[in-house]
This record gives C-alpha cells, structure tokens and sequence, in this order.
C-alpha cells in the first residue's frame, strides 16, 4: 500500500482528541481494577484507633533520594496534610528497576524480595513515580513465584504513585486561600504512570484544587519523553530526539513550568533543554503541589 | 532471511539526519494514530471485539492440530492442493517448481510479508522469472531496489520527487510531466495492467485462513490482490499456518479489528475470500490454486513463552504509534519487520545474536501495547527478550556487570547510602553553580546529548536522618 499525506491545519485538533481518546478508553479500565484493589488492609488492632488517619511508608525512590530530595520532603508534607502518618523506611534503597529492565531478572528478584519484606507491614506504600510504583504492582508479581509472587499480590494492592494516592485514597483537599500561585504548568504523562497505573486525570485534578495553576496541556502529552531508563544512555540520539520533540510541545503550549510525575523523565527533559538553549522550568508534581517554587528546578543554579 | 539487526543504532544515526524522511515519518505518526483514534472511537465497543477475537485466535493456536487439518482437508475439496514448507528455502524451492512445471515465465505479486521474510522474489529471480510486484508501495520499492520500511507501507520512507524519478527513468514511456501523486497512480496502474495480463502465476499473500471452508481472506485498498489472483491461470498463495481461524465470521471479524487498527478505515476497499479453481461455469479464475503454508520457526513460537506474538495479524499499528519506529525509520532494523513487533519478531525468526539489539530500542513506554488490536504484551516480551540476551551473555559486557554492581550494592543498604552520599555530596559540590554537567565520565551516554542535573546538596536518606536527629 502508498499512503501520502493531506494534512490541514487542524491537525493538531485532531491529534490532541485522538490523544485524549486513546487515554480515555486506555485509561478507564485500569481505574477500575485500581479502585477494586485500593482496599486498604487494615489490622485488626489499628481499626478501632485508626480514626481515619492513613498509615503510609514513603518509597522515596532511588532517584528522588539521589538527585532531588526535595521531591521527598514535599510528597511528606502533602501526605501529611491529607492527614497520613507517614514513615519512611530506612533500609530503602531501589526497587530494581535498571536490572529489570535491562533484562537482568536474576539481580531484580533479592531486590524486589528486599522490598517486600522491608515494606509489607505498611497499610500503604506511596512512591513519588510511576515508574516505580508500577515496578511493585505490576512486575515483581512477573517476576516472583510462590510464596513471594502472593506477597507481591498482597502489596501491589497497597501501593499507590502520590497523585493517585492524594486524590483517590487521602482525597486531600485545601481552602482557596491556602492555595498558592504556581503559574502556567504543562503536565507530561510518564508511560509507566499513564499506562500501567492509569495516572492522568488525578495530578491535573490536584493542580486545580490544591493550587492556583494555569494548566496549559500540550499536544500528544501521552508519547514517550525518551527517557526509558538505560535506553536514554544506550541509544542517545533517539532518546534525545525524542525528548527534543516533547520539549517543542511542552513550549508550544505556552506554559512555563513543565511538570511531571517521574524523576527520570524530568531530568532527562530538563538536560535536553538546558542543551539546547530552551527556556522552560522543570519541576516534580510534588513541589508544585505543595507549593514549593524556592527549591530551584531541575537543572537550575542552586547558587545565587 | 537477511538482516543486519545489530547495526540498529548506527543505522537509526543515519536515519535521524536524513531531515525529510524523518519529518514524513514524524507525519505519519501524528496522522496515523488520529486515524485510527477516530476509528476505534466510531466503532464503540472495540475493546469487547479486540479481546473477542484474541480469545478466538488463541483457541486455534491452540488447536492447531485440529484446525490446520480441518481447514486443509476444505481446501482440498475445493480443489487446491496444499504444500507445507518448513523453511524459507522450502517455500522459495516449493513455489519455483510450481511455475517451473507450468513453464512460467512472469509472475504477478500481491504484497505479502511471508515472502518478504523467505527472500521469495530473489530465489525466482535467479531461476531466472521476471516477477513483478504490484502492490503500489512494493512496486515502487521493487523498481528502487530497496527492502521495505514498514510492514504496511513498505515505500513509506520514498518522498514523491524521489517516486518520480525514479518511474520516469524505468518507466520507457517518453518525456512526461508526471505533475503530482495522482498522475504517477495513473501511470503505475496502466504499467502493471499489462503485467497482470501477462502473467503466468499470481503469488499473493493471506489474511486469514477459514478452516470450515477452506477459504483464504486477503484486504487490499489496490485491488491488485484480486487480479493477480484472478488473472493469470495459476494462483499460489504463500502464508503461514498460524493465520487458521475457525469460522468464517471470525474472518469477519477480524477485518473489523485489522482494519480501523491499520488506516482506520471500517473496511479495506477490497475484501476477498478465495475458495479455489475456476469451476466449470466460472467466467474467470485460476485454473490450479496452490496454498504453501510455512513454518519457519513458528512451532518454536508457538511451544514458547513467545506464543502471544503468533497472533500478530500484521496491522501495523505498533509501528505508528512507537516514537523509537518514528525516529529510527523502518531500514534501521535491518529486517522485514519492524517497530516493536520486528522488534520482538527478528529475533524470535533469525536468531537472538543475530539481532539482540532490537528488544532493547524501545522505552517499554506501552503505546504500542495499548494499540495492539491482537492485545499482544509487546513491552514485555521485548524485556523477557532482553532477559534471554542478559542470560545469554549478548549484549555489552559494561552494561551487564554495572547492574550486577548496582543490585548488589542496592542489597546492602548501609554501603549504599554511605556511597551515594559521597556521590551525590560531591557531584553537587562540582556542579550547584551551573545547575548540571555538560560532561561527565562514567555517564557519557547521558552528557552526549543533554546535560546532567547537577543534585541537590545531599541524599534525602542523609538528610532526613539528620533532621531525625536533631528533632529528637
Ligand atoms: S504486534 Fe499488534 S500492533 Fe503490531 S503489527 Fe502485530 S497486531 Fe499490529
């Protein structure tokens, strides 16, 4: 077959439904499951005493402790204000997603049975990414047999990225006056967020109620940024094509902060714009959420 | 099957420079996806179809052994024979003596992918046929000499000025203007009805299997299916064994899904069932039909953790929605398939060393997933394929003994803080004033092409252990 293109000027219409779509359908049933699964366990003796405060260990995310603890310190302060006991865990380290990825199973399995046995006793687990979350619910029961492959069932059912968290589990809300100014935002969808957890609607939706933000979606918010873990490092030009070509839409849509729910992401799209020269702030959910404009953004002088 | 996998990233290099091509094929993935968003959307209950007609094509594949026989003993009846072909050289020697023994000396081609993947043309070739695609995309790639970029549109990478050089200079038609698309249609079609009518022996490709009627499918948008097998007086069709579906509505309905998924169109302008030779008072029709149905690995498949890409139906879809396809181009590959279901298919066709680098040019983003209309878990098993290479030693060595080290380190959480505190402490030391790194030694593959974030100024674990501290 040739095909050749005719394309008029409402292409972008027309693309930025067909995107809106493909999340709609994509995304509704896996909100489905989510709201099936997010029964939280609760053990008998927290129950009675439990008065509606939510238990929460903080997976704070290999990346997030490394490069931008300040996503960590925002993620506990909201979940604090939706009114969450939060512990974190201190023998955290990462849930295995490099070797996973890069197919090395063998390595993933004692760090995806570390986590469990470092996390199962929490009523729930909250990550700040995706990505991350979606290793727990999703891959370790790919990966473990048995005994373990219940107890990462048992888990999953308890893990939450933060948006969906806030807005599904805690339902946190804030008063108009307490909502803070954080400017026009254009939110990417992480892949691993969008299409493992169904993330879309909640971080906007957080947006609107807990800030002031003027939401500006760009076309195609739902394609890869290129960042893919080791894939940014393995195959550089097409990782960075790619994030050059989420960077011309994020600017496009005339926001000035770019925002997004996965470190990964946002350090690779952060990079790629300090390479090239394009002026647009880079930030996590989190710390727009809680308002937190001081903290530079990702890539920017922590020097004045 | 020839392929030239590994050298996937220095071709997609290549291919990132070519600046129009890539813009085409940036074209095409903003325009495909809306075509078939609108499609899926007009349709309603496409999610209810895509999972009705995997659950059915998994029934067969899993009942091969009663419907591969079913559906031979009806074709049979209908009057055609029927050949299995173990190999690509089984096939390509099986349809040679075919046309050999009815002394042929043109054959007319509808597009089909088996035929790509055995290498058919070149075998006839040599034997010395003249075969003649016709299939507007594989015509134009067959004059050109090149492989195809894409499954369903394999001339997609060929600009129009590049087209019409290339029919003025094999066309001998005399000096023409050959203005716009529309008038190189004109002169490819009135070229190739005089091959139509010239041939020998018409090869196409099949859809679908039927196996209660032993009829085969085939979707064209050109027509060009029906008359080479219509024409000429012997009809061969190359496909695989895993195309068998029970009933002929499951054919129907997997037109349905094959293709609003592909040009979200609601049907293919050309939808033909073959039910063999011309009967006696036929007005036209083969004299003899042949089906060679090959296996080339796909038992293997089939008894494999693999099993789910055998319900592949070739739609597509996975190639316009993968932003690496998109920024790679088709060549890149270095085989007749493609994008993420090339990806996954290569290896599982040619061998893991020959192409461990495809499983791994892929983001495991998930859009191609989401589209797949066969529901294939194309991610996943790119990832089992790079688990495959990591066990196999394949891939490069630095990369394999690093995530040893990062998940060993990663058991040990005391090791790990105190070492990704020195780390981070350090690099935020170097890098707070600029806010990044333009370079960085161990991470090269990063500073390339952006910069490093420079972090903040300690780990949140040092961090918020101090705060601890200090808060008690
Ligand atoms: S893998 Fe799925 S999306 Fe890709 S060509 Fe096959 S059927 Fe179509």
């Amino acid at each position: 077959m040739y095909w050749s293109f005719d394309l008029t000027p409402t292409q972008g219409v027309v693309d930025h439904l067909a995107a809106t779509v493909i999340l709609a359908l994509s995304a509704t049933p896996l909100r489905l499951v989510q709201q099936k699964d997010s029964q939280p366990r609760m053990s008998e003796s927290q129950q009675p005493q439990a008065s509606q405060r939510f238990q929460v260990h903080l997976f704070v995310t290999c990346l997030a402790d490394l490069f931008r603890p300040s996503i960590a310190f925002n993620s506990i302060a909201l979940l604090e204000e939706a009114g969450c006991d939060v512990t974190v865990p201190m023998s955290q380290t990462c849930c295995g997603q490099p070797g996973y990825n890069t197919g090395d199973y063998e390595a993933t399995v004692p760090l995806a049975k570390q986590f469990i046995a470092t996390f199962e006793g929490a009523d729930y687990v909250v990550a700040p990414s995706g990505s991350c979350a979606g290793m727990i619910t999703h891959h370790y029961p790919r990966i473990l047999e048995g005994q373990w492959h219940e107890r990462a069932l048992d888990l999953a059912a308890r893990t939450f990225e933060l948006t969906q968290f806030l807005s599904e589990v805690a339902g946190l809300k804030r008063p108009i006056e307490q909502r803070s100014d954080v400017g026009s935002v254009t939110y990417h969808d992480s892949c691993a967020g969008l299409r493992e957890l169904g993330i879309q609607t909640q971080p906007r939706h957080l947006l609107n109620t807990l800030c002031r933000a003027d939401l500006k979606e760009m076309e195609r918010t739902d394609v890869c940024c290129g960042f893919g873990g080791t894939f940014c490092a393995k195959m550089p030009e097409l990782s960075a094509n790619m994030a050059s070509d989420k960077l011309e839409m994020a600017q496009a849509s005339g926001a000035t902060t770019l925002a997004g729910g996965d470190l990964g992401c946002l350090m690779n799209l952060a990079g790629r714009a300090k390479r090239e020269g394009i002026e647009i702030e880079v930030r996590h959910i989190a710390e727009l959420l809680a308002g937190d404009l001081a903290t530079p953004a990702i890539g920017e002088s922590s020097q004045s | 099957m020839t392929i030239s996998s590994n050298d996937f990233i220095a071709q997609s290099v290549v291919a990132l420079q070519e600046a129009e091509r890539l813009r085409t094929r940036k074209e095409l993935g903003k325009h495909m996806p809306a075509l078939r968003t609108r499609a899926v959307e007009e349709f309603g209950d496409f999610e209810g179809l895509r999972e009705h007609v995997a659950n059915v094509r998994q029934h067969a594949l899993d009942n091969l052994d009663y419907y591969l026989p079913q559906f031979e003993q009806q074709a049979i009846d209908n009057g055609n024979q029927v050949h299995y072909a173990r190999t690509g050289a089984e096939l390509n020697d099986l349809v040679l003596s075919i046309c050999q023994r009815h002394n042929a000396r043109k054959i007319a081609k509808g597009k089909s992918m088996v035929t790509e993947e055995t290498e058919l043309n070149h075998h006839l070739e040599r034997a010395g046929l003249e075969v003649v695609e016709t299939d507007l995309g594989e015509y134009i790639i067959q004059q050109a000499g090149e492989t195809p970029s894409h499954i369903v549109g394999p001339a997609l990478h060929k600009p129009e000025a590049e087209i019409r050089e290339l029919f003025l200079d094999k066309h001998p038609l005399g000096p023409r203007e050959l203005e716009d698309p529309p008038a190189m249609v004109e002169e490819a079609r009135s070229v190739l009805r005089e091959h139509f009518l010239s041939a020998d022996v018409g090869i196409v490709g099949a859809n679908a299997l039927i196996a209660e009627n032993g009829y085969s499918l085939l979707v064209t948008n050109e027509g060009n299916g029906d008359l080479c097998a219509n024409l000429p007086n012997i009809l061969i069709v190359c496909t695989t064994m895993e195309r068998v579906l029970p009933r002929a509505r499951d054919a129907a309905a997997l037109v349905r899904l094959l293709t609003r998924s592909t040009t979200g169109q609601s049907i293919s302008c050309y939808t033909s069932y073959y039910s063999g030779p011309r009967r006696q008072d036929d007005i036209d029709g083969p004299l003899e039909t042949h089906y060679v149905l090959l296996d080339n690995k796909r038992s293997d498949i089939l008894a494999s953790d693999y099993k789910d890409m055998l319900q592949c139906m070739r739609c597509g879809a996975c190639l316009n929605h993968c932003p690496v396809y998109i920024g790679a181009g088709g060549h890149a590959y270095g085989s007749v398939y493609q994008g993420p279901m090339g990806s996954v298919l290569t290896p599982l066709l040619s061998s893991l060393e020959e192409s461990h680098t495809l499983p791994s040019a892929c983001t495991t983003c998930g859009r191609c997933a989401e589209v797949c209309p066969a529901n294939i878990p194309l991610p996943d098993l790119l990832r089992d394929l790079r688990h495959d290479e990591s066990r196999s030693k394949l891939g490069s060595g630095r990369w394999r003994v690093s995530m040893k080290l990062h998940a060993w380190v990663s058991q040990h959480p005391r090791l790990y803080q105190l070492l990704t505190g020195l780390g981070v402490r350090t690099l935020h030391r170097m890098g707070r004033r600029r806010g990044g790194f333009s370079r960085l030694p161990f991470a090269s593959g990063w500073t390339q092409e952006r910069d490093f974030p420079a972090p903040q100024k300690d780990t949140f674990m040092h961090q918020y252990r101090k705060q601890a501290a200090q808060d008690e």
